[in-house]
């Protein structure tokens, strides 16, 4: 399948703290950390709970649906890989099943595609296989639509 | 118990700054900015260098404070800090804490100051060209999120769009720059003023609401200033400017990761301006001129709101050049042109412009000015702003 920005962006490294959120991406399977002390869900990863200072954090699938919280569309290209793109869409998602975590993709759409607030988005698994380790991201597209090929 | 306050008990004695270069251009290396910088705001004071005995910088200044009193033969160096966070959040932190500094008595005279030569070193708008990355970039780089314009970005979006203020809005903060910038000569954009059609031509960076003049340039040079107990700074030459209050840091988990912070919509002064104004024991309406931080329009907009000299519902309105003119305005703003038109010093022209007014002596002169307020780098954290004052403030 196609990625929705081209090659040559920085890969994720994979870490200790967060290699599970990647395992799961691999599977096709959206996994955060959910902590074991105060049944919390918490995004990005860290050591320890902010609510209830547990180190015992554990990792679940939550259902991969939210709604757009923000957005933006860059124009500028800041990375060599993206020069005579073009425009591309970013959205902060918010996952109302898994405590309001927000997370960050893109949104596979026209580069002209209106976007709203609130609308809401399904996960799309993008593996990157040819890469050394492979690993696979989260894109966004709104429900109801089928991503663009 | 006495009051724990910085409140009157330090002044700004003197200010340096270098000839302001567009980025890449500064003949001279960083350190060197950084001591010409230094040595102007000494000779300003009217205090030896070798006086000096502290140095406080702020967004991972380059100019190594032992290197920096060693080159100048300084007598002996009390104090050396770097505040935490990147570009501008630190400009007022840095003031503050070689105010805290001098007040406490663990030094008697440090100098604030930022340097930056960006042709020498990498400029912050690119990206760096890694392969993998860690940390929050993990889950933020690989989109195309990278450049400090596009970290904010979303901030901008939501609150923009929940309060239904027009882009009109952050293009009265541009233009306001711009046009103080065309009667300051030191400024880098003097003689190139802006026009809303000029501005409404302009190329997108971001959609939705970062044309290229909302966005501020990358400079080369070096500002500073000389920070001295309240008591000396009277003996000295200039009118004293003193400090009034001042307050740095972020509201609760202002720093989560990934996006993630529970307000988010948010330039980061909510607790800080709070805090700073207690100290000082003044409000926004006792404000004469405002300097605030402009890395991004937007984020001026969220720092004018949070500090309480604009509200929401009334932005659309209260943001117009007009306004926010030196001689005309209201709410003087940016008055030597800012970050986006005198220099990108990351805010350390402010502070010296504030002294400026502050003294009668400004390019862009305020009639009778006694408070004015330096509103840091908007939507990192940390965060710091803080309010100077003249003599008949104390
Ligand atoms: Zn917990």
């Amino acid at each position: 399948m196609s990625t929705a920005l081209p090659a040559g962006l920085p890969a994720p490294a994979i870490e200790p703290l967060t290699q599970p959120y990647w395992d799961g991406t691999r599977a096709g399977r959206l996994v955060v950390q959910r902590c074991r002390g105060c049944g919390k869900h918490q995004w990005g990863p860290e050591w320890v709970c902010h609510r209830c200072h547990s180190f015992d954090l554990g990792w679940e699938e939550v259902a991969p649906r939210g709604r757009i919280w923000s957005w933006q569309r860059p124009h500028h290209p800041v990375h060599p890989a993206l020069n005579g793109h073009g425009p591309y869409t970013i959205v902060l998602v918010e996952l109302p099943d898994a405590d309001a975590i927000r997370m960050v993709g893109n949104l596979l759409c026209p580069p002209d595609a209106p976007v709203s607030i609130g609308a809401e988005v399904e996960a799309v698994f993008e593996p990157h296989d040819a890469a050394t380790p492979p690993y696979t991201l989260v894109q966004w597209r709104l429900v109801g639509q089928s991503a663009p090929a | 118990m006495t009051e724990r306050t910085l409140r009157g008990k330090v002044a700004i004695a003197g200010i340096g700054e270098t000839i302001y270069y567009k980025h890449g251009q500064s003949p001279d290396a960083e350190f060197k900015l950084a001591l010409q910088a230094i040595l102007a705001a000494c000779e300003d004071a009217g205090i030896d260098p070798r006086e000096v005995d502290g140095f406080a910088s702020y967004g991972g200044d380059r100019s190594d404070a032992p290197r920096l009193a060693a080159a100048l033969g300084v007598h002996e160096l009390r104090f050396s800090n770097m505040h935490w966070g990147g570009g501008g959040g630190g400009v007022a932190a840095a003031v503050a804490n070689a105010g805290a500094a001098v007040h406490s008595g663990m030094a008697n005279c440090v100098i604030a100051f930022r340097s930056l030569a960006q042709g020498q070193f990498a400029r912050y708008g690119r990206a760096n060209s890694l392969a993998s990355v860690s940390g929050d970039d993990a889950f933020l780089a690989p989109y195309g999120l990278m450049s400090p314009a596009q970290r904010f970005a979303m901030k901008i979006t939501r609150f923009m769009t929940d309060h239904d203020i027009r882009h009109e809005a952050l293009r009265a903060i541009a233009m306001a720059s711009y046009h103080h910038a065309q009667t300051n000569p030191r400024a880098v954009m003097y003689g190139r003023p802006l026009t809303e059609a000029k501005y409404d031509a302009s190329r997108w960076i971001i959609e939705p609401f970062h044309r290229l003049f909302d966005c501020c340039q990358e400079n080369d040079g070096a500002g500073a200033v000389l920070v001295v107990p309240a008591d000396r700074a009277k003996d000295l030459p200039h009118k004293p400017v003193y400090l009034l209050g001042a307050a740095q840091g972020g509201h609760h988990r202002s720093a989560a990761p990934v996006h993630n912070a529970p307000d988010y919509a948010s330039a980061h002064f909510k607790t800080v301006a709070r805090n700073m104004w207690e100290m000082a024991k003044l409000g926004p309406k006792d404000v004469d001129i405002v300097q605030a931080y402009e890395n991004f329009t937007g984020g001026v907009l969220l720092s004018l709101v949070e500090h309480g000299f604009v509200d929401p519902s009334t932005a659309n309105d209260v943001l117009s050049l007009d306004n926010l003119k030196f001689d005309t305005g209201k709410m003087p703003m940016n008055t030597s042109g800012g970050n986006l038109a005198e220099c990108y010093m990351h805010g350390l022209e402010m502070v010296n412009e504030n002294v400026r007014q502050l003294r009668g002596t400004a390019s862009n002169q305020v009639a009778d000015p006694q408070v004015a307020a330096v509103l840091g780098g908007p939507m990192v954290t940390p965060v710091s702003s803080l309010v100077l004052g003249t003599e008949a403030t104390l």
